[in-house]
Order: structure tokens, then C-alpha cells, then sequence
């Protein structure tokens, strides 16, 4: 136990300042900074305030993370930072302040993909990672379903959305229905007193021809809006409720379906389900029963653990120090868009690396 | 004492180590997009050249700008996360002080005016006097909104050197270094001067419009 490795990560893609600290695969600290209502209304992320909160919320989360898990800085074996992809700015803050602390405490730097990241943080839920995994992506900014042998070094994209992210289609729906930014939780409540098949609303990119791993949600926003729409026009009162649960029930639908048909295809018996969308709670129901019926073992982390975090971070992290993977240079880029096939970003040249030689 | 001065506000990536007397180690290079991936190779570069390691620093300080904010804030992020865990203070310095002071230690005399690139047609932008000492708040402007406030008295800064109607007489230098911003700090440290927080001095809001309201999908 003490001999895994003590890892802090940092997460600042997007609007939450994340710090997490492992050991292993145990989780000590999980700090995070949200900037969510400062975005709330303008009804979605402005980078230039997520990048501006991040760096008031920097330091004193990491102390704060430290102070949680009951370490000291000096004792970490490393730093991970998410290196990408992202919001180019906020990324910017979070791995410039990662570089300053591994060198300022002499600590190997490993800049990491945000993607791999939200898989890898199921091993602080679920112990070591099955390998091969499949994992399904779903959050405001990607839908992927993404097939792993090695999480520090091999991650393969099968499909992913080809308009609007799972997440993005709830933060519309929740727009067109009046009900406030971000659109999950929001969607998520008012369809539990909703009737799932009150709407037959469409199911994209599942026709025979269509592609079998990729996801569309833009044409079923637009369906939701056209449909409420007419409602009001006709001067009928639009059924909030039913509208949620059959548009939650169409994203799900479409999700579960394609995930367990990816598994089938690979003969993966494990599916890991991440991300900000994971925390729908129609979404994790769903996914449990056709799992179960198709004899897939089926893995989600807490819904804390799903939105982006810090930990997420520190589980890859660690994963890379567990691996011997090479640290990062001290001139790591934040890439906004970095490739899910790059777990994470050496250095040019691992025997010099800076990271190596304290 | 090893004081290390950084600043990122401009498109100079600039760094230097003072150790009370001299600046011992300094380098600047400039390139507008890429402070991110310069700035802690230019740290460990002037630490190897003055032959010291980081947990010598004693203090740090860094330019708070005004400047463009993502470059901004590299500097300021990296500046409070070292002394976050070395534990030494980080004091802030405004950038155009810096600019100033060096513009003075290169002999210029008299009443002036520093200007640096705002983007968007603006300057950022401070007036100092005959003792350089700086005699308005940094602002951003236009600069023709500016033009007979600055006019009569020579400029200083890259950002002056880009509207020859407004500043017809500028002077070097035309970037910050830090070797200047740390001497600067280094005076006020030893007659124990206040310093301004190592805050960023944005100056404007962030570009955002509040949505009109919702967009209708069925034709009217």
C-alpha cells in the first residue's frame, strides 16, 4: 500500500478547478473549484471566465486537496496535470501551475489526456481496470465510445458524436424548456415524474446504414424544440415533465444501445460508463439492466467522480508512475486538442527527461 | 537573498535572478503564443546559468500587467504556484513599472509615457514623471482617445512603437525584461516598501453577451 504511488492531479479543461491526490488506486483528496454559476447566465461555459476563476481558485485548492488527504507536498511522487483536450486557456493555467510545483518540489510532471483520465477513475471505485475495457464517453463536450487494453498507452476511438455532445443536447432541451444551465441535473429531476414513452422522439444514427458506433444528438434537439413549440403555439400547456423523460429517454436509449453492441462486436465484457452524463441517473438504470441481459459487467464511478475532477487526474497519474511511463518535458503544451490515442505526453527524450534527474 | 523576477504580460517571455546587488542571470524571449511552453525552461535556464537550484529563491515577483490575459496569467499562475511550495512571498509589480524603470536606467530623462500592445487597436498604457515615478493608473485605450494627454513627452514599449501618429517619439526599450522589474523590486524590498498583490490587472471585462433570449426553431 505505501509503496503505490502518491500522485496529485490537476484538472482545469473546462469550468471546474479540480485537485485530487491518490495512492494507487485509493482516493485521499478531492478538491474541486466550480466557476458553474458565474457561466449560469450566459447558458454555457465563457472560456475567458472559467480561465479567470482557475486562477484565483489554483492555490488554495491544491492546499486545500493536500490539507484533505493529510500529506505533504514533499512526500508526492509525482504531478499530473490534464495536458488536453480542452478549453485552450483554462487548460493553460492548471498546466503552468503543475509545472511550477514539480519543480519547485523536484517532482516528475506528466501532462495527461482528459478522456483517458475520466476512464482511469474508476480504479479508485472499482480497483485495477479490466483490460480490455470498453468505455462510453458522454459529457458536455464528447460522446466516444473508446476500447482500452492499457490506459496509460492504448486507447482506441470507435465511434464518437458527429454534431452536439450527449451533455450539450441537455443543456439545449433544458433551454428550450425553461429550466436553467447546466441542462442535466435539471432534466434528470423533472423526468422522474415524467412518462418515458409519452413522446416518440428520435433515435439518430441507428437506421442499418448508419454508422454503428457514432452518436447525433442535434436532430432530436431539434425534434424536442419543434415539439414544444407547436404545443405553445397551439396554446396547450407543454408537459415538462413527459418532454424530459422522452428526450432523456432517446439520448439513453441510443447510448446503452451502441455501447453493449460495441462490446458484443469486440467481445469486451466490461463497459465503463464516464463523464458528466454518467451522473444521469436514467442513464446509469438503463445501462445496469441491458448489461445485465447481455451478460456485460457493467462499471460507473459516483457521480462526483464522473463530472470533472481532479482525482480523475491523479488516478492516470499514478497509473503512469505504477507503469514506468516517461515524464513530460518542462515546455508540455496545453493541447486543446490533444488525441484520445495520446494518454499521455512524453518527453522527447525519456532518459533526460527533466522529471527523471531529481 | 536570490530574488527571481518573472513577467508574461507582453509578448516577452522574461525571466531574472537579483540577488540584492546585480541581476546575476536573465533571459527574454519573445514570442506572443507560446508563454506556456517557454516559461519553466527560462527558469531552470537562469537558475543553471547563476549556478543555483530553486529552493535557493528567497522571493519572487512577477509582472501583473496590464496585458493580454492568457499569456497574463502563465506568469501569475507559475508565480504563485512556486512560492506556494517553496513558501517564499511572490509580490506583485506592475509591468509597465518595469518597462519605466528601465527606460530611465537607459538614460532617458523627463516627463514620458509607456505603452504596451493591447490588441484590438488599444494600448495599454501609464504616464510617469521627470523622477519616473508613474502619475496615472494603468488604463486601455484607443490611442487616438488618448493622444493629447500623451502628446509633447517621449513613449516607451512595443506598443508605442505601433501608432507613430499618436507617439511620434519613442524610445527603448521597446520589451520588458525582467532584469529591470527585478532591480525594481530589489530597491523597494531593501527600503521595505509596500507592493501591489500579485493580482492580475486585467482592465477589461470578459467577452461574453448574455443570449437575447431563445431562438425559435419552427419558422414564424
Amino acid at each position: 500500500m505505501a509503496d503505490e504511488p502518491l500522485v496529485l492531479g490537476i484538472e482545469t479543461s473546462c469550468d471546474e478547478t479540480g485537485v485530487g491526490i491518490v495512492r494507487g488506486h485509493t482516493l485521499l483528496a478531492d478538491a474541486v473549484a466550480s466557476s458553474v454559476e458565474e457561466h449560469a447566465r450566459f447558458g454555457g461555459v465563457v472560456p475567458e471566465v472559467a480561465s479567470r476563476a482557475h486562477l484565483e481558485a489554483m492555490v488554495p485548492t491544491i492546499r486545500r486537496a493536500l490539507k484533505d488527504a493529510g500529506v505533504a507536498a514533499s512526500d508526492l511522487d509525482g504531478i499530473a496535470v490534464t495536458a488536453g483536450p480542452g478549453l485552450a486557456g483554462a487548460l493553460l493555467v492548471g498546466v503552468s501551475a503543475a509545472k511550477a510545483y514539480a519543480y519547485a518540489l523536484g517532482k516528475p510532471l506528466y501532462g495527461v489526456n482528459h478522456l483517458a483520465s475520466h476512464i482511469c477513475v474508476d480504479q479508485l471505485e472499482h480497483g485495477a481496470l479490466p483490460e480490455p475495457t470498453m468505455a462510453l464517453l458522454v459529457s458536455g463536450g464528447h460522446s466516444s465510445l473508446l476500447l482500452t487494453t492499457d490506459i496509460t498507452s492504448d486507447v482506441r476511438p470507435l465511434g464518437s458524436t458527429i454534431d452536439d455532445a450527449a451533455g450539450e443536447a441537455f443543456d439545449k432541451v433544458a433551454r428550450v424548456l425553461g429550466l436553467g444551465f447546466p441542462g442535466g441535473p435539471a432534466v434528470d429531476r423533472y423526468a422522474r415524474d415524467g412518462d418515458p414513452k409519452a413522446i416518440r422522439f428520435p433515435r439518430g444514427l441507428t437506421g442499418p446504414r448508419d454508422p454503428v458506433y457514432d452518436f447525433s444528438f442535434s436532430g432530436l434537439k431539434t425534434a424536442v424544440a419543434r415539439w414544444v413549440e407547436e404545443r405553445r403555439r397551439e396554446g396547450a400547456d407543454v408537459p415538462i415533465a413527459d418532454v424530459a423523460a422522452s428526450f432523456q429517454e432517446a439520448v439513453t436509449d441510443v447510448l446503452t444501445r451502441k455501447a453493449i453492441r460495441a462490446c458484443k462486436d469486440h467481445g469486451v465484457e466490461h463497459l465503463m460508463i464516464g463523464g458528466g452524463v454518467a451522473a444521469n441517473s436514467r442513464l446509469r438504470a438503463m445501462a445496469q439492466r441491458r448489461c445485465a441481459d447481455a451478460g456485460i459487467e457493467l462499471r460507473v464511478p459516483r457521480p462526483k467522480l464522473c463530472t470533472d475532477n481532479g482525482a480523475m487526474v491523479a488516478a492516470l497519474g499514478a497509473e503512469m508512475v505504477a507503469r514506468g511511463r516517461s515524464a513530460s518535458d518542462w515546455d508540455l503544451p496545453a493541447d486543446s486538442s490533444l488525441p484520445v490515442t495520446e494518454p499521455h505526453v512524453p518527453g522527447r527524450t525519456p532518459a533526460t527527461a527533466p522529471g527523471h534527474h531529481h | 537573498m536570490l530574488l527571481l523576477a518573472l513577467d508574461t504580460a507582453t509578448p516577452a517571455v522574461t525571466v531574472a535572478l537579483h540577488d540584492g546587488r546585480d541581476a546575476v542571470a536573465h533571459s527574454t524571449v519573445v514570442d506572443a503564443r507560446r508563454h506556456g511552453e517557454l516559461l519553466l525552461p527560462a527558469v531552470d535556464r537562469v537558475l543553471t546559468r547563476a549556478g543555483a537550484v530553486v529552493g535557493d529563491l528567497t522571493g519572487i515577483v512577477v509582472g501583473v500587467g496590464p496585458g493580454p490575459y492568457t499569456g497574463l496569467r502563465v506568469g501569475l499562475v507559475t508565480a504563485a504556484s512556486l512560492g506556494d511550495a517553496l513558501g517564499v512571498p511572490v509580490h506583485g509589480l506592475c509591468t509597465l513599472d518595469g518597462l519605466a524603470y528601465a527606460a530611465r536606467d537607459g538614460g532617458l530623462t523627463g516627463p514620458f509615457t509607456v505603452a504596451t500592445d493591447a490588441r484590438r487597436k488599444e494600448v495599454y498604457w501609464a504616464r510617469y514623471d521627470d523622477a519616473g515615478a508613474r502619475v496615472t493608473e494603468p488604463a486601455v485605450d484607443r490611442p487616438a482617445d488618448i493622444a493629447a494627454q500623451v502628446a509633447g513627452a517621449p513613449a516607451v514599449g512595443a506598443g508605442a512603437a505601433l501608432y507613430p501618429e499618436v507617439f511620434p517619439d519613442v524610445r527603448p526599450p521597446a520589451h520588458q525584461d525582467a532584469a529591470a522589474l527585478a532591480a525594481l523590486a530589489a530597491g523597494k524590498l531593501a527600503r521595505g516598501e509596500e507592493f501591489p498583490p500579485a493580482l492580475p490587472l486585467y482592465l477589461r471585462r470578459p467577452d461574453a453577451q448574455v443570449p437575447a433570449g431563445y431562438k425559435q426553431v419552427l419558422p414564424k
